[in-house]
């Protein structure tokens, strides 16, 4: 559904961000991109939203070259939630959820009864359908992510790119705001997931991209690519794989002594 | 059951608060009848209703005093209108520099537009320029300082809203000296309490002739930014986001600037400088309809209207001496504001 091949982002010419990175997702399938900070991930989540355009290589997006979708039909096929942010306004949780109707209204029109009952239904099935008139700055952090996957539901689209949901979060809301990113990829719908907890992604990722100074050190299931070895070179520490049976179960950092 | 209780109550919270802001637009066309009765010469309903009508049919004017008459239509009609009208644009343009430059604190002087056009209104006064001179001269030179600060900004490729921000202060505080120079070598008998009266703001010598433009403008503009009102919402949440939900905001800032300073210059040039409105009205507005944009650009526009209609009424008509309205603004307009701030617990 989505392809990227051979991208390359520089914000200035010594220093590339993107150094030749190719992925490619299906449908229903959760990605996780692991790295250290300023490995390329954040660069990477937005040549794939459009926000950059990749200087060299391409995004395909449903077979079509994403370049070629205007904004408002390339944001039909993929949202972007941000990290936690405390928007300037103190708006309500429906109306946040409702601005995930912008790409299928028209730039003058304004959100009509169906968009209120399709943000609605999206705040149902994120479990907070009792939230609506609740001010969106009071929520906790784990609600604030629930609120924004709303949102990306309310945009009706096909994958959503989620920056560090597992921020700020205690492991409580971690794995309340993941297990519902789950139970939406067993329906169909894709995300990519950047993280800085390995962890996570051996219990949610079906496929990692491990990235190391714009580029990927290796792209496969967790088994494959949550190996020691591999995990040492990208975050450039020693890393112990801790297996139960056939599947690795924790990942650890080792205190060099 | 319960769950199904409480989305009734929430919803009808919901459509309380837009019918709220499409009922506050009554009130503005209410306080304009009744600015009209006030001054320092009270005319009853009755005839200001008449004289009103006589626009349309010219018959019902028989039996008022051509006094009365002048008074109503060629007096109190152009400055109440005027008085509206600047309000609405200031109140409505600060609601949407503040949601797109997402900070509660600015108002449409962000760029440099009230400064640009302080300092044209002061060289047209210092020149002995007849009214309709300082008009243009303060449209022509606050739209010249939002160019000159957009000009500026395009220099740099990266980030151009805030270092248009930067240029916009940059330019206004140049623009402010140019002014306080202009003052200095103005003749401090006649030229200098002219230009000083004018900075403070007031509407006393409106005529008819300034209306067409200041209306044209106004009711354009504030046309444009009541389509475009929900989506200020999602500009308010930065460049990112906004691409992200299907928006080029680059362009549509743009074209809100473009708007709101057009506005701002004509009511500047009208009514002189008069502060507070653009920064606190949205905040009042805030406080009775909530965030979304989509219910506060209406009531910005009103309660703008509202606002400045009686701050000129109580100048003109309860105070001995009219007090020029920028100075009027402030210390009405602030207690008010502790007041709603009191009574509300709401955080933003």
């Amino acid at each position: 559904m989505l392809e990227a091949e051979n991208l390359h982002y520089a914000y200035t010419s010594e220093q590339p961000a993107l150094r030749g990175v190719s992925l490619q997702l299906g449908a229903g399938t959760i990605l996780y991109l692991l790295g250290r900070n300023g490995c390329g991930k954040t660069t990477l989540m937005n040549c794939l939203s459009g926000v950059l355009k990749p200087q060299r290589g391409y995004v395909r997006l449903c077979g079509r070259d994403l370049s070629s979708y205007t904004p408002a039909e390339r944001a039909r096929l993929i949202g972007l939630i941000p990290q936690l942010h405390t928007p300037a306004f103190n708006y309500n949780v429906r109306e946040i959820v409702l601005m995930g109707r912008a790409p299928h209204l028209s730039l003058l029109a304004t959100p009509s009864r169906t968009d209120y009952e399709i943000a609605d239904a999206a705040l149902e099935s994120v479990g907070l359908a009792d939230y609506r008139a609740r001010p969106y700055t009071q929520l906790s952090g784990g609600e604030r992510q629930l609120v924004l996957i709303a949102r990306g539901l309310a945009q009706q689209c096909r994958i959503l790119l989620m920056d560090e949901p597992d921020a700020h979060l205690d492991l409580n809301n971690q794995l309340r705001v993941m297990e519902r990113v789950a139970r939406l990829a067993a329906e169909g719908l894709s995300f990519i997931v950047t993280s800085h907890l390995p962890n996570n992604a051996l219990m949610y990722a079906h496929r990692i991209l491990l990235m190391k100074r714009g580029m990927a050190l290796a792209c496969g299931d967790a088994a494959e690519v949550l190996s020691e070895g591999l995990l040492s070179a990208a975050y450039e520490l020693p890393i112990e794989v801790i297996w139960e049976g056939e599947r690795p179960r924790a990942i650890l950092p080792r205190r060099a002594v | 059951m319960r769950i199904v209780a409480l989305r009734g109550a929430t919803t009808a919270k919901g459509s309380l608060r837009l019918s709220l802001a499409y009922l506050s637009l009554a009130l503005p066309f209410a306080l304009i009848v009744i600015s009209l009765l006030l001054g320092l010469y009270q005319i009853p309903i009755e005839t200001v209703g008449r004289a009103l009508l006589s626009l349309i049919v010219p018959q019902a004017a028989e039996g008022i005093s051509s006094t009365e008459l002048t008074l109503i239509l060629r007096i109190r009609l152009p400055r109440v209108l005027s008085a509206a009208l600047i309000g609405a644009a200031l109140a409505s343009t600060g609601a949407a520099f503040q949601g797109i430059f997402k900070n509660p604190l600015v108002d449409s002087n962000l760029l440099g537009v009230t400064s640009g056009a302080g300092f044209g209104a002061a060289v047209a006064l210092l020149l002995g320029g007849t009214a309709l001179a300082v008009q243009s001269a303060a449209f022509a030179f606050g739209l010249l300082a939002v160019m000159v600060a957009y000009a500026g900004s395009r220099l740099y490729s990266s980030a151009p809203l805030i270092v248009l921000t930067l240029m916009g202060i940059l330019i206004g505080s140049f623009f402010t000296s140019l002014t306080a120079l202009t003052k200095y070598v103005a003749d401090p008998l006649n030229t200098l309490p002219a230009i000083t009266f004018w900075l403070l703001g007031g509407l006393t010598g409106v005529t008819w002739n300034s209306l067409p433009l200041l209306a044209l403008i106004t009711l354009g503009g504030s046309a444009f930014l009541w389509a475009v009102r929900w989506r200020l919402n999602i500009l308010s949440l930065g460049d990112a986001e906004a691409t992200a939900l299907g928006m080029n905001p680059t362009r549509l800032k743009l074209v809100i600037i473009l708007c709101a300073t057009l506005m701002t210059a004509a009511a500047v040039a009208v009514g002189g400088v008069i502060g507070w409105i653009g920064l606190v009205i949205p905040h009042a507005a805030r406080l009775l309809v909530g965030a979304d944009h989509k219910a506060l650009i209406p009531t910005s526009l009103a309660l703008g209207a509202s606002f400045l209609l009686v701050i000129d009424t109580i100048s003109r008509a309860l105070l001995p001496a009219e007090v020029p309205l920028g100075i009027l603004t402030g210390l009405v307009g602030v207690p008010i504001l502790i007041v709603l701030l009191r009574r509300s617990q709401r955080v933003w």
